[in-house]
């Protein structure tokens, strides 16, 4: 028997949820408080770095 | 239901959908134990499961924001109207290049060009302005990003989907797209484990047009060869695949806005490969992997990422929203994709494509997204090159599918 889409689409969620849940677990949850101002712009902080253009180096 | 002029998934697109097996017994009606739900019974079922969806997602952004800090629940938001306006007004990345090459449709694409035009317009004096605060997604320009962005174009026909593609049709219910994500999440853990090696190979310092030509001369050069390429696209198709819909227009400038909005809040672009390997790495420091090893995982900014919690990730929020985003317009357009007829070497194939996926993706620096989209339009060259690229990989990669077992005989 085939998986229907929603069972597909169910299972990707799950994908998602078990990411979060062992991250949870693993890295603990975030602290509110060490949180970065709402808008990057006009934070006067520098971002991150985090992104798909990144190299080793940044 | 609109024309799949410029998303990802088609039926059409070689691989058919499972039909009833022949001779299969119709469903009985009203069978005891089977469903005697009436209509209007089913009909307000429906609803509730609607409103119950969106007021999930309402509560998940909130307690993002509130349990992690309001500009992550921003971001989970954006990841939401990413997902719902590819998944609703039907725009892809992935699906007008194959498009282009099998059909001469430009529509897609010159949709896709409109929007990266409206991001720069906005985006370049923005980051000329605010540059302490705001970051473009700007990557050199090498032999291995060039080479990256070749098999990326290769394995986007393959699985029929790009970096968002890939979210989109696995939150869609799309099987090809559901077992192409943990491997894109492994292949672009690893690309980016081993990608100072090949960065070594040869590359280029970072280029810029707004470097080379200034601030307002860069958006000047970029809108100019936006419009070229659209122009000349244009002059490849017949005459009746020529006129962009509205309904794409809207959605590239719609895509645009959010793309503005995601680099006022996050300070960077909107990307997506990033993300995907940094839940690999996070698996892969989880299992007890040194991740010491990598000039890239233990780079102080990325290795303080495996540490923080995802939810405090820039492209795992916009991830997970797009995903989420999708399945809740499936829940109100219905979730019907069709099941992929195609034997093992299809399926084997679509599982070696997506980790080639991940994996190319983080030599070239970026998906159609963070590349492309992203790249040319905060003014970098490596958009331009990787798009080169891709594109040749995807007239590589449409040839390849039928012996991959990825098309239907005949």
């Amino acid at each position: 028997m085939r998986p229907t889409a929603k069972t597909l689409a169910l299972l990707a969620v799950l994908l998602v949820a078990l990411v979060l849940v062992l991250d949870l677990w693993w890295a603990g949850p975030p602290n509110p408080y060490s949180a970065p101002p709402a808008l990057a712009i006009g934070s006067g902080a520098a971002p991150s770095g985090a992104h798909c253009s990144a190299g080793a180096g940044r | 239901m609109a024309e799949a002029l410029s998303s990802n998934r088609e039926v059409s697109a070689g691989v058919a959908a499972e039909p009833a097996p022949a001779g299969a017994a119709p469903a009985p009606v009203n069978a005891p134990g089977i469903d005697t739900d009436s209509a209007p019974a089913r009909s307000s079922r429906r609803r509730w499961l609607r409103a119950g969806a969106v007021a999930g997602a309402c509560f998940l952004v909130g307690a993002v924001a509130l349990f992690a800090g309001a500009r992550y629940g921003l971001l989970l938001l954006l990841g939401f109207g990413f997902g719902v306006l590819l998944e609703g007004l039907g725009f892809g990345f992935a699906g007008p290049i194959r498009r282009m090459i099998t059909r001469r449709d430009p529509r897609g694409l010159v949709a896709q060009l409109f929007a990266v035009g409206l991001v720069a317009v906005v985006a370049l004096p923005l980051l000329a302005a605010r540059g302490g605060e705001l970051a473009g997604a700007h990557a050199p320009i090498g032999w291995a990003m060039i080479l990256g962005a070749f098999v990326f174009g290769i394995c986007m026909q393959l699985v029929l989907g790009c970096g968002s593609g890939t979210l989109v049709n696995a939150g869609a219910g799309d099987a090809v797209g559901v077992l192409a994500l943990p491997f894109f999440v492994l292949g672009s853990f690893l690309g980016a484990y081993g990608l100072q090696w090949w960065v070594e190979w040869g590359t280029l310092p970072v280029l810029t047009t707004t470097g080379l030509f200034g601030a307002y001369g860069g958006l000047v050069v970029t809108l100019g060869a936006l419009g070229g390429l659209a122009l000349l696209l244009r002059r490849l198709a017949p005459p009746e695949l020529r006129r962009v819909p509205r309904r794409l227009l809207l959605a590239a400038g719609l895509l645009a806005g959010l793309a503005l909005l995601h680099l006022v809040v996050a300070g960077q672009p909107w990307g997506v490969v990033y993300g995907l390997g940094l839940w690999g790495a996070k698996g892969a420091h989880a299992l007890g992997l040194d991740l010491g090893g990598s000039a890239f995982w233990s780079a102080p900014v990325h290795a303080a990422r495996v540490e923080a919690s995802v939810l405090t990730d820039v492209t795992s929020l916009t991830n997970i929203g797009i995903l989420l985003g999708v399945v809740l317009v499936g829940l109100f357009r219905g979730l019907d994709e069709p099941f992929p007829r195609m034997g093992a070497r299809g399926w084997l194939t679509v599982a070696v494509a997506g980790f080639g996926l991940g994996y190319s993706a983080r030599l070239a620096f970026g998906c159609n997204v963070g590349a492309f989209f992203s790249g040319i339009g905060t003014g970098s060259l490596h958009g331009w090159v990787w798009l080169a690229a891709a594109f040749a990989g995807a007239w590589l990669g449409l040839r390849l599918r039928p012996r991959l077992g990825l098309e239907q005989a005949g």
